[in-house]
């Protein structure tokens, strides 16, 4: 499952997703809005993607990630448009036989998405707005 | 062909998609430098963004021949 959508993210959506009998371990990343960021009220994030190719780089990442962890399962859902302090931005549901495989394909997903997949957030504070380039160290 | 601009890109040009025709073997960089005549704003961008031909990142010596859209892309921030 790999969606992006304006709708506030079901994360048990994504948990039945990747359920298998066979996996003895499931592991939910969620990314949330923050507020404050460096010391500034955030009224909201505003998320952009060049959907289709965000898909494409979703898709590619996810048969990455399952080749490498060979008995994981992926689930990834992105928000599009505004989205307020405190709801979740992106959910990550991956589902394996252990909890080492489960940890390192959900880490493995969320480091690569923000490297790679285009989608762009802009922080709209009280007083402006801008937005974010490139992925930030001091979140990691 | 379509180009597409997004995030501040699309800011600096004024727009979030173009339509170029370029000479047969032009290459991603040929294109970039007719965008900078066409939409100067462009040249207050600090870094060379990233491309995507055909949904997939190249490099700026891609030839666009065959390619239907190309986009450029700042530093992604997704997550």
């Amino acid at each position: 499952m790999i969606r992006l959508q304006a709708e506030s993210i079901d994360v048990a959506e994504l948990i039945d997703a990747v359920r298998d009998p066979a996996a003895g371990a499931a592991v939910q990343f969620l990314g949330t809005v923050r507020s404050p960021d460096l010391g500034r009220r955030v009224v909201r994030l505003e998320y952009e993607a060049y959907e289709p190719m965000a898909i494409a780089e979703l898709e590619r990442l996810v048969q990455a990630t399952t080749q490498r962890h060979v008995t994981a399962r992926v689930a990834v859902v992105h928000r599009l448009g505004p989205v307020i302090p405190g709801e979740i931005s992106v959910a990550i549901a991956v589902s394996a036989a252990h909890r080492a495989e489960a940890f390192a394909a959900c880490q493995l997903i969320i480091d690569e998405l923000k490297l790679r997949v285009p989608i762009w957030k802009r922080e709209v504070f009280e007083d402006g707005a801008n937005w974010v380039e490139g992925s930030s160290t001091r979140e990691a | 062909m379509d180009v597409l601009f997004f995030a501040s890109l699309a800011d600096r040009a004024g727009r979030k998609a173009a339509r170029v025709d370029l000479p047969s073997g032009a290459d991603v960089e040929a294109l970039w430098q007719r965008l900078l005549v066409e939409y100067p704003g462009l040249r207050l961008v600090g870094q060379r963004p990233m491309v995507a031909c055909d949904l997939q990142y190249a490099a700026w010596d891609r030839r666009l021949d065959d390619v239907r859209e190309v986009a450029f892309v700042p530093p992604v921030s997704g997550g």
